[in-house]
């Protein structure tokens, strides 16, 4: 008797959105990114269609960390203090589909950078490349409402990613994002919950569902990384079971979770069992980006070039040829 | 759960009134209220009174198409009003409905598979309504089985166990759910549950209170779908916190509202 795959049949899909507007569309990007519009699990070509490729964003910050893990400086540290150059690098040498800047220089407690300079580093960003953008503020909420309005005004008619909205504070980059035609981040601590709630009140204010992108948090390897799987696996599984609230495509910070662990940072007179040092924070980073893949992210935002390789290695034999 | 608004019905006075007018305002004013209220499927009865049942059935279908492409139940025991109906309302419709005699199957399973409708069938046959579940279960066998042998498959069969008012015979509203949970064990995949459930409450002075009760239980025990009043913003609300609570939506703070903004 020959084998029979087993097929699941679903009753809706996720939501299909596209980050960027060339000059057709009213922006200044070369290139665009569509991600979603899956009708089954990942990567389950035999029970249906996901029509769009994962991506991959690399992160660029405007102001670096003090101190960074040898092999994040020996990667980065050329281009880190220069976001423009960071971008250029991350999009000629990685091929990046987006570029992810986070603006941690305007943290109250880091550089202060007002919402002026902020502006002026998302122009020069969006001129050094012509990938989509994602612009995510400080996580000062206070800061973040001064900052991300002119941020988003800056780059109108760009459709970039904005980042983002949580239950407490939505109002602000919601409202600047609808102005300017941008996407929109909801974000949740890692619960389900509260993620659908964001969802809700976002939209309640007139945003539409297909603008929105979720970001669950993230655990890296070692540090919650089934948990946030379980809870990307749980959204899936109802956006396919036709919960409007949660049918968005996900996005995961990879790079900053994984860069956390000590298991990915510490230097080999530190922990000499755990081999060298060059490798160890590179894979941690592939494979946490590897765990997120399975669950269903769509965006992944990772650091390091090597690791990024790794990712689109991955993604490359996982996407079936003719879709 | 399936709902199915049960407010576009001749039975009612300002229904039989604008068919009787060919008003299309009142009909199409609860179309939109019944699906904004969270119905997902429309009752269409054209009532007792109709002159010319066929007529009315067609302006009926076709006054609510002019405002929503939703599915319609066809309520009728008319085979050429069902038809005339069935053909105006298009796929994904539901026949409402068939008795388990044979004759009476013979009609409308081939018109299940002939226009792709759902097909509800009442547990009551030649000898009328069983007296507990056992007899009911054996009318939706079979149902069953005559519809696996046309080649309507049984996912398209909605059983209706036939609910009596609570104050005509008490022992009914549970004879009800023993044949809700019964039917699950008929077929793989099992035909669905369906409850005409306003019925559980006439003639009673707790109408509202009686019927969410008993939708709540109904749920709890593995019913699909009910023709019910979706205007009643109480009975929507246990609905969807009993769903909620069986685990086949996820929570949130609003999630009444989640459940609406489908």
């Amino acid at each position: 008797m020959p084998f029979e795959m087993p097929v699941e049949k679903w009753a809706s899909t996720v939501n299909e959105v596209t980050i960027g507007a060339t000059s057709e569309e009213g922006g200044t990007r070369t290139s665009t990114v569509t991600v979603g519009g899956d009708t089954t699990l990942p990567f389950l070509d035999f029970e249906g269609k996901s029509p769009n490729r994962p991506v991959v964003a690399m992160e660029v910050l405007d102001m670096p960390p003090d101190e960074w893990p040898s092999p994040l400086e020996d990667a980065l540290g050329k281009v880190c203090r220069d976001p423009a150059a960071w971008a250029r690098m991350c999009v000629d040498e990685v091929g990046a589909d987006l570029i992810c800047l986070r603006l941690v220089g305007a943290h109250p407690e880091r550089g202060d950078r007002s919402p002026e300079e902020c502006a002026e580093t998302v122009k020069t960003v969006l001129e050094a490349v012509g990938v989509p953008l994602i612009i995510w503020g400080c996580g000062d909420a206070d800061k973040d409402n001064e900052i991300m309005p002119r941020c988003s005004e800056a780059a109108a008619g760009e459709n970039c990613l904005l980042g983002s909205a949580v239950q407490d504070n939505y109002k602000t980059i919601t409202a600047a994002c609808m102005a300017d035609g941008h996407k929109l981040i909801t974000e949740a601590p890692l619960d389900i919950n509260i993620q659908k709630q964001v969802n809700i009140l976002t939209t309640d204010m007139g945003l539409d569902p297909s603008r929105i992108i979720m970001y669950q948090s993230t655990g890296g390897l070692g540090y919650g990384m089934e948990y946030a799987y379980s809870i990307m696996e749980r959204t899936r599984l109802a956006a396919l079971g036709g919960d409007k609230m949660l049918s968005m495509p996900m996005l995961a910070q990879v790079g900053s979770e994984a860069w956390r662990a000590k298991e990915a940072r510490a230097p080999e007179e530190e922990a000499p069992q755990w081999g060298p040092v060059s490798e160890r924070g590179v894979i941690w980073e592939a494979t946490t980006a590897n765990c997120f893949l399975h669950g269903g992210t769509h965006i992944l935002v990772m650091w390091h070039p090597r690791a990024a390789q790794l990712l689109r290695k991955t993604i490359d034999s996982l996407v079936s040829q003719e879709s | 759960m399936y709902t199915i608004g049960e407010r576009i019905n001749g039975m009612f006075k300002s229904v039989r009134t604008a068919i009787q007018e060919q008003n299309p305002e009142p009909i199409q004013d609860l179309a939109r209220r019944q699906l904004e209220a969270g119905a997902d499927c429309l009752d269409v009865n054209v009532g007792p009174a109709a002159a010319d049942p066929a007529a009315a059935m067609e302006w009926l279908v076709k006054t609510i198409r002019e405002v929503t492409d939703a599915p319609l139940a066809i309520d009728t025991t008319k085979p050429e009003v069902m038809r005339k109906g069935l053909e105006l309302a298009g796929p994904n419709s539901i026949i409402n409905s068939t008795k388990g005699q044979q004759e009476q199957l013979d009609i409308f399973i081939p018109m299940a598979i002939e226009y792709q409708a759902k097909l509800i069938a009442l547990t009551i046959d030649e000898n009328g309504i069983p007296r507990d579940a056992n007899g009911r279960n054996e009318i939706a066998l079979r149902v069953v089985a005559a519809a696996m042998e046309k080649g309507l498959d049984p996912s398209q069969v909605m059983i209706d166990g036939v609910i009596l008012p609570v104050n005509v015979t008490q022992e009914t509203p549970g004879h009800v759910l023993e044949t809700i949970r019964g039917v699950k064990l008929l077929s793989d995949p099992p035909p669905l549950t369906v409850l005409g459930l306003s019925n559980v409450s006439q003639g009673t002075q707790q109408r509202a209170l009686i019927n969410r009760t008993y939708l709540v239980m109904a749920i709890g025990a593995g019913l699909d779908a009910a023709i019910m009043d979706a205007l009643d913003a109480d009975l929507m609300d246990a609905m969807i916190t009993a769903e909620l609570l069986l685990n086949r939506a996820v929570y949130c703070d609003d999630f009444l509202k989640a459940y609406r903004s489908r």
